[in-house]
């Protein structure tokens, strides 16, 4: 049986290396007595495949894990077994199960969307002007790892968000500042950061939050 | 004081850049955050090496536990930050704090230390100096958290007296209530820091330094030690624990990779083989076994607490373990078709093992690790190991046999008296070794030698004697890898003799080593234990600095009569018990395992008592059947029921 997890990590999760969150699933199902199901060979491996990498330090309340079991189980109990079992920082929000023979998540990952709050001591004045001037360039050229790229058609959509200053007068607006859809597919994934950077933000305290996938068959959460 | 919000809300922006942030947040599964207002007393324990490390350590768990089953008191935990992280803290004025509510750490009552190993000491000091809290127990005030270390290096706490308000000496699952219960009373009597160290140094096994005076002969060797109070003991003994308490399960599981990824039971402390250069060996008697079913039991509810791969048995020496058998096989029953490996460390070297491995071979690891020490039959009876050549070959003959492609073999160089032919003989033995391995398997057979350094440890038989010279040791290191250096198929490990004799002289210091050591500290040193932080020029300046010589410590053969700096601390075996088995070494006498022959070493008359309260076979120990006789209950050695030998 295959099985879904859409899944929330938050707090101190957020600085757990995605190779870390593999072994952290992988244990979490044994401790909620899931029957995982193993790879064949000499180092059986179970089959535990998580749809992207979330950048250290980065939130997420959309994350989704693909699990194999050994044996078919009611999926509307397997929450509550789940959270009991997971370290705080994970919250598991939907299981469902999957056709055995669904293409890899990895495979039709389309997009992601981001929140960012910036910290209110670097947030510029002419902060919305700037991401405007950033969406009307035709060519962002970045470099990653030593090599040149263009991230202006990596970024699907780029918006600043309204703050509700109104009502927090005691307290200063908390964000989000600014929301994207960058594209997340295999070979052309946009970063965050870097479309901070594009901003002129680059040196700027900011927190990341995913708030979405976006897939060939639909978007989590639905 | 930052506040745990305010601190929380710095690390958010500072970790993305260090290196494994995921070693300075918690929120590991199994940790426990209790509501630090509703408690009386907050104790951190520290690991003073980086999370890594120390997360896995037995020995803190079980104090965590022990704590935090209290209801009025709490523990939480704290590492050593690796460079990159220490310099942030520094740079952004970030106190050192707890990872399970962020507190800093001198907001704790008490910080307790564990010391499993000697080079440490420096981390410790770079922990209180990063937590904001005066090195010097002299120098601390009275809303300065109580400041305790504990575990195998406090055999000689001596080199770390001034840094500490108190030791705990020996095992820590009832003392740590004791001092807790010392601490709720001196709060609840007003008592001053004074008057919390006075009740300290009245419970068993505690050592408070402060409490005592050393006076030095002309040749800067020890006088006497002696208390400065009378409410401080002349000498402080070790704790013990009558029967071993329920093992930890609950083991918390990092959210990172660490170095060991597993789950621990420990199914037996202390060791009855005597081997003259093992401290552990020494100072962890008597030997008290779980039973198998504990054992079991425990295993099994910590694989399914924890979810971990790997499921290790530990104890000094496997085969001695008197239901081995038994417990192997409930063991693998147990396990069956879970996809698990289970490692059985310290195996005697003799075929049984073999078949015992063999029963977990659903369950087996890469490689066979056996620890013969010496390779010739006259360094193996002064070490006081000892095992045939002919016994290794055939051992090692059906390893290779029974399909294991790797063979560990543990050899320690610096034995006294010690000879190029004794070292050559390790290099000889290990190619006989391979050879077996070859016939078997051809070329795919392989050999790895783990070629570490002695070095003469505190309360051991072998106190007395000195620890080589870094050149004798690269002599000795060089004929090594000369003799190996045609076969590709052995591998070699060694240790720098550097540091080597980093820990000889720590673990061998007196209180003057406390000065060079926060000297070492101030010029850097850090991480001693580790290549990245180690440097033998800063420990070279800090001795200079001091006036003092490293080679009083480590080189010099030690008078039969000399005054040890650690004399006034004892692990309930007696110096004359040792002085007999460091003659009988250089006699090249054997003296046999223990259970066969109780040589009297001094556990039984010191915890009589407890014996006598628990007999049968949870101790290893002949039983004592003679009526306790006045308060300290102690029965002279010869009026024990059962033969007793030496002396």
């Amino acid at each position: 049986m295959r099985i879904r997890i859409t899944f929330a990590r938050q707090g101190d999760l957020r600085f757990t290396g995605n190779l870390d969150l593999q072994k952290l699933w992988e244990r979490g199902a044994r401790r909620a007595g899931l029957p995982l199901a193993y790879s064949q060979g000499f180092h059986p491996q179970p089959k535990i495949s998580l749809a992207s990498a979330l950048p250290l330090g980065f939130a997420s309340r959309a994350e989704v894990v693909d699990m194999r079991l050994a044996e078919i189980l009611p999926t509307d109990t397997l929450p509550a077994r789940l959270n009991d079992a997971l370290p705080s920082g994970l919250r598991v929000l939907h299981v469902e199960s999957v056709e055995d023979g669904a293409p890899a998540l990895q495979t039709e990952l389309e997009a992601a969307e981001y929140e960012v709050t910036i910290d209110r001591a670097d947030l510029p004045t002419d902060f919305e002007t700037l991401v405007e001037q950033t969406l009307r360039l035709e060519t962002i050229p970045r470099e990653r790892r030593g090599r040149p790229y263009n991230l202006r058609p990596l970024i699907l959509d780029l918006r600043t968000v309204p703050q509700k200053s109104a009502n927090q007068a005691a307290s200063e607006p908390k964000g989000p500042h600014l929301w994207m859809r960058l594209a997340a597919r295999e070979a052309a994934t946009g970063r965050p950061e870097e479309v901070l950077a594009a901003i002129g933000l680059g040196d700027a305290s900011f927190r990341i939050e995913r708030t979405a996938l976006v897939f060939t068959w639909g978007r989590i959460p639905k | 004081m930052l506040s745990p919000e305010e601190i929380r809300a710095r690390l958010d922006r500072l970790l993305p850049r260090v290196e494994k942030p995921g070693r300075y947040v918690g929120g590991e599964f199994n940790s426990v955050i209790k509501d630090w207002e509703r408690v009386a007393i907050r104790v951190a324990l520290i690991f003073p090496d980086i999370y890594d490390v120390g997360v896995s350590n037995v020995g803190l768990k079980i104090l965590y536990d022990q704590v935090n089953q209290r209801q009025d008191a709490l523990a939480e935990r704290a590492y050593a930050p690796w460079f990159d992280m220490e310099a942030l803290l520094r740079e952004h004025r970030i106190p050192l704090y707890s990872l399970e509510t962020k507190h800093p750490l001198s907001c704790f009552d008490l910080l307790g230390f564990s010391l499993p190993y000697e080079t440490l000491y420096t981390n410790v000091l770079n922990i209180l100096d990063l937590a904001g809290i005066p090195l010097r127990s002299a120098e601390r005030g009275e809303s300065d958290p109580i400041v305790i270390g504990g575990g195998h290096a406090t055999t000689n706490p001596e080199p770390v007296n001034e840094f500490f308000d108190a030791f705990v000496i020996g095992e820590g699952e009832e003392a740590i209530h004791d001092v807790i219960s010392a601490m709720l009373a001196a709060r609840a009597e007003g008592a001053s820091r004074e008057g919390l160290l006075r009740r300290l140094a009245s419970i068993a096994g505690v050592y408070v330094p402060s409490l005592y005076r050393v006076h030095y002969l002309s040749d800067d060797t020890i006088e006497r030690v002696e208390p400065v109070v009378p409410y401080a003991p002349s000498l402080i003994t070790k704790r013990i624990v009558p029967v071993l308490p329920p093992p930890p399960t609950d083991f918390l599981v990092p959210n990172i990779d660490i170095v060991h990824n597993r789950v621990s039971v420990e199914i037996m402390r202390g060791c009855t083989r005597g081997c003259r250069f093992c401290q552990a060996g020494m100072i962890t008697r008597p030997v008290r076994e779980r039973s198998v079913a504990e054992i079991v039991d425990a295993a099994e509810q910590a694989i399914n607490a924890t979810g971990f791969e790997e499921l290790a048995l530990l104890s000094l020496s496997s085969s001695d373990y008197s239901r081995i058998d038994e417990l192997v096989d409930a063991v693998s029953e147990r396990f069956q078709g879970r996809k698990l490996t289970i490692s059985l460390p310290s195996l005697r070297i003799e075929s049984v093992s073999v078949d015992l491995m063999e029963k977990l071979k659903e369950h087996r690891s890469a490689g066979f690790t056996l620890a013969p020490e010496a390779a010739t039959e006259r360094m193996r009876r002064i070490i006081n190991k000892f095992i045939p050549d002919e016994q290794i070959l055939d051992t090692t003959r059906e390893i290779y046999r029974r399909g294991w492609k790797t063979i560990k073999l543990y050899f320690m160089i610096g034995h006294p008296s010690e000879t190029l032919e004794d070292v050559r003989a390790i290099a000889n033995l290990c190619k006989r070794v391979l050879a077996e391995g070859r016939a078997v398997l051809g070329w795919k057979a392989h050999l790895h030698a783990g070629v570490s350094t002695f070095v003469p440890k505190p309360q051991t038989p072998f106190q007395w004697v000195s620890c080589d010279t870094r050149e004798r040791i690269l002599q000795k290191q060089a004929l090594l890898k000369r003799e190996f250096r045609t076969d590709k198929n052995i591998k070699l490990s060694w240790t720098d003799p550097a540091d080597t004799l980093l820990e000889a002289w720590l673990s061998r210091g007196d209180r003057r080593l406390a000065a060079v050591i926060h000297s070492a500290w101030q010029k850097g040193a850090r991480f001693d234990a580790w290549h990245e932080g180690f440097k033998a020029s800063v420990w070279r300046e800090a001795f200079a600095e001091h006036d003092l010589d490293p080679y009083f410590y480590t080189h010099r053969q030690r008078r039969t009569d000399e005054v040890f700096p650690w004399e006034h601390i004892t692990a309930a075996v007696r110096k004359n018990f040792l002085f007999q088995d460091f003659r009988a070494s250089l006699e090249g006498e054997i003296r046999v395992d223990c259970r066969l022959n109780c040589f009297a070493c001094g556990i039984l008359p010191t915890f009589a008592s407890m014996r006598r309260d628990h007999p049968g076979e949870v101790w290893k120990c002949p039983e004592v059947r003679s009526p306790a006789r006045g308060s300290m209950s102690l029965t002279p050695a010869h009026e024990l029921p059962l033969a007793v030998h030496s002396e």
